[in-house]
């Protein structure tokens, strides 16, 4: 059973190839067979590899699949490697189940796009490199299924490349993610220079053995590690790039920017975690990014009027949970809110992405209203997931995996009690943000008319993913055991006053705030909100956080600006202009020389006697 | 003796062959410029000659030999090429046949 490890990453990448040679000539029924079937059959797979490590674990509870080696160069011998553990398997089964899911979901959903075999072509090669990232055995390796989900998302990003916006939205989701990647590859080269290998066992053990706690290599390392993972997952302070990556057709939204190529950055840390325990400093700054960040997009995502800008805020939200998961010491919660998260945010992106095609292209929730009638499946699904975000006590998934993390925020050895307030105050927003959406969408009059409704394979899937929105809650326990194999458990000091089941009534209680207010503000009486942004400091607040508070003016002002005023005056490259003069001069004298070819025969007999007078001189005289 | 004879010799070479050198520059017909050619030829033959004589060796006028035969082919061949031209252009002045150029 494990050998066929490799499969699950081969058949996305054949597919992938497939679709880029031949899709054109695909019917898009085949097109769909090829691009949804291999995905599909990727997921069987994985549930055959995990129902054989499950059934019979290997021993240290990991399997290595190693395919050839990459390069060997003087000491350095990077493998095409595949490694199974607990982490991975649980990643990649979420990935090839939830992808076969949207990617199930957009064979409808794109069915009129003219690019429909480029759409499965590159939502495979996504898939591929994602299960690549996952997979890979060293840490060079993983950056090659990095950098391939990275391209995949600036393809699909900028999948409608006619519109120039969604050309920029691209560039600059590529851009700002870059600015990790480089702080990544850093990270690199220093575990590589220190440490000899760059495989992640070794690696772990050696960093362990030979750097003592909080050596600043391990500082060094883990905080450009942090850089890279901060990147792609869209925290502080590269948090800009995802907002604007809603310009991309929904189910890639779904599929990339939420469920997930976004907690790629929570996987790296959770994979390298033997370095952030050895730093302690940027542990801490883990913690403090997740923190900050959650409240952050938990304040913008109350503010945007687009559908799809508030999931994606939500969704930086709720990765920000999980680096303050990670922050605290608290891996496997990180985890199961990954777990959970992957589920409901995808749905919710799915339902969205049903509500935007019936209303012919309408984003802004404003404009939306009374749908619960009109789109009862993708209503039902919607709130199913919605509760799961917003953390309905007891019942739904998200609640169980986001009080985790907020109580071990408070109560693990990392803990601390600004980060549980951050925490419980970021559950109020996340239950406020969640049910302004739901009362402006589902609720209240009529807003834009329903022109289309949805068929049985964007349906199927939504209803797939609402049980599992709250079935997911209930694998608490066996995925925590599960996990405890690869990583460390977490160790409970700060226990105070506060017990686990106040921390849940608290949390509770913080949702059912949430929940009141926005039944306040966007259901009761709507005059009420209206009047918060028509007051002079609501107003002012409301602008701040719409433009996510300001971070995109202030790199436009520092970063990007000067960069096109250098680029401007230096236009004419002045490198340039020294070989542009060469040849200026070549040509100057090609052209003298070309007019003493006159043709005449006297005078290049002339020509040659003195050249041959001068020749004799020299030879004569000096 | 030698010697006189030696520099009086080397001196008529090379105004015969400056001679030729110009009249090969300032004359337009061809066959004044292969003339010319001939003058230069035999200029540098006497400068062998004369070199030949005064070192006693025979090497000058072995050279002076090859000169002629050379220079006799090289009229051979100029004189096709002039007959050659001038039925296809009507005219043997060198500045009217400047096709070739750069």
């Amino acid at each position: 059973m494990l050998k066929l490890l490799w499969l699950i990453v081969a058949l996305p990448f054949a597919s992938a190839a497939i679709l880029m040679l031949f899709g054109p000539r695909f019917s898009r029924r085949a097109t769909a067979a090829v691009g949804v079937g291999a995905i599909g059959l990727s997921a069987l797979i994985t549930i055959l590899v995990a129902a054989g490590f499950l059934s019979a674990p290997p021993s240290d509870s990991s399997f290595t699949q190693v395919l050839w080696t990459w390069i060997n160069v003087g000491g350095f011998d990077p493998q095409i490697g595949l490694r199974l553990d607990a982490l991975s398997l649980v990643m990649v089964l979420v990935v090839t189940f939830v992808g076969f899911l949207i990617h199930l979901y957009s064979a409808e959903f794109m069915i009129e796009d003219e690019g429909y075999s480029r759409f499965f072509a590159y939502m495979n090669l996504f898939v591929a490199s994602m299960i690549t990232l996952l997979l890979a055995d060293n840490l060079l390796l993983l950056m090659l299924g990095w950098e391939g989900v990275g391209l995949c998302s600036y393809l699909l990003i900028g999948f409608w490349y006619r519109d120039p916006a969604n050309g920029r939205a691209a560039r600059k989701a590529f851009i700002v993610t870059r600015v990790g990647d480089t702080a990544m590859l850093l990270g690199l080269f220093l575990l590589f220079n220190d440490l000899g290998t760059l495989e992640i066992q070794h690696l772990m053990q050696r960093a362990s053995e030979r750097w003592p706690l909080g050596s600043p290599y391990a500082v060094a390392t883990a905080l450009l590690l942090l850089g890279g993972a901060v990147g792609k997952s869209a925290q502080l302070p590269l948090q800009v790039w995802l907002p604007d990556a809603m310009a991309g057709p929904t189910p890639t939204s779904a599929l990339i920017h939420a469920a997930t190529m976004v907690t790629a950055g929570v996987y790296l840390i959770a994979r390298t975690h033997v370095l952030f325990s050895l730093a302690p400093v940027a542990q801490f700054a883990v913690a403090l990014v997740g923190a900050g960040t959650l409240l952050l997009a938990g304040f913008s995502a109350l503010t945007q009027h687009d559908i799809k800008r508030v999931l994606a805020y939500s969704t930086v939200s709720q990765i920000g949970y999980m680096f303050l998961a990670l922050g605290v010491g608290a891996w496997e919660a990180a985890l199961f809110h990954f777990l959970t998260h992957a589920f409901f945010k995808a749905l919710l992106f799915l339902g969205a992405g049903v509500i935007i095609n019936a209303l012919h292209d309408e984003h802004s929730i404003f404009r939306m209203g009374g749908l619960r009638k009109e789109l009862p499946v993708a209503f039902w699904t919607f709130l199913i997931a919605g509760c799961s975000l917003a953390g309905l006590p007891f019942i739904t998934a998200g609640f169980f995996s986001k009080d985790l993390i907020i109580w071990e925020a408070w109560s693990a050895n990392h803990g601390h009690p600004g980060f549980w307030i951050a925490g419980v105050f970021g559950a109020l927003l996340t239950s406020l943000y969640t049910f302004r959406l739901i009362f402006r969408v589902f609720f209240g009059p009529v807003g834009t008319p329903v022109t289309k409704r949805p068929g049985y394979a964007m349906t199927i899937p939504l209803v797939i993913l609402a049980f599992f929105s709250i079935v997911a809650g209930y694998l608490k326990q066996p995925l925590l055991g599960f996990l405890d194999s690869v990583l460390p458990p977490t160790i409970a000091t700060h226990t105070g006053g506060l017990t686990e089941i106040r921390c849940e009534a608290i949390v509770a209680l913080a949702f059912v705030i949430g929940l009141y207010f926005a039944y306040l503000f966007h259901l009761g009486k709507r005059s009420l909100s209206e009047a918060l942004v028509q007051n002079p400091v609501g107003s002012m607040l409301h602008q701040w956080w719409f433009a996510g508070w300001g971070f995109d003016w202030i790199y436009e002002k520092v970063f990007v600006e000067p960069f096109i005023w250098a680029a401007q005056i230096n236009k004419s490259d002045f490198v340039d202009a020294f070989y542009r003069g060469v040849a200026q001069l070549t040509e100057l004298f090609y052209r003298g020389l070309s007019r003493t070819q006159t043709g005449r025969l006297r005078w290049y007999a002339a020509g040659m006697a003195v050249g041959s007078v001068l020749f004799l001189a020299m030879v004569l005289f000096l | 003796m030698t010697e006189i004879l030696m520099r009086d010799g080397l001196v008529l070479a090379g105004i015969l062959f400056s001679l030729g050198l110009v009249s090969l520059l300032v004359r337009r017909n061809l066959i004044f410029v292969l003339m010319s050619l001939e003058v230069m030829l035999n200029a540098a033959g006497l400068a062998f000659v004369v070199a030949g004589a005064r070192w006693h060796q025979a090497d000058g006028q072995v050279v002076f030999v090859f000169i002629l035969a050379m220079a006799a082919a090289e009229v051979a061949v100029g004189l096709a090429l002039v007959v050659q031209i001038y039925r296809r252009f009507k005219s043997l002045d060198v500045d009217a046949l400047s096709k070739m150029r750069g």
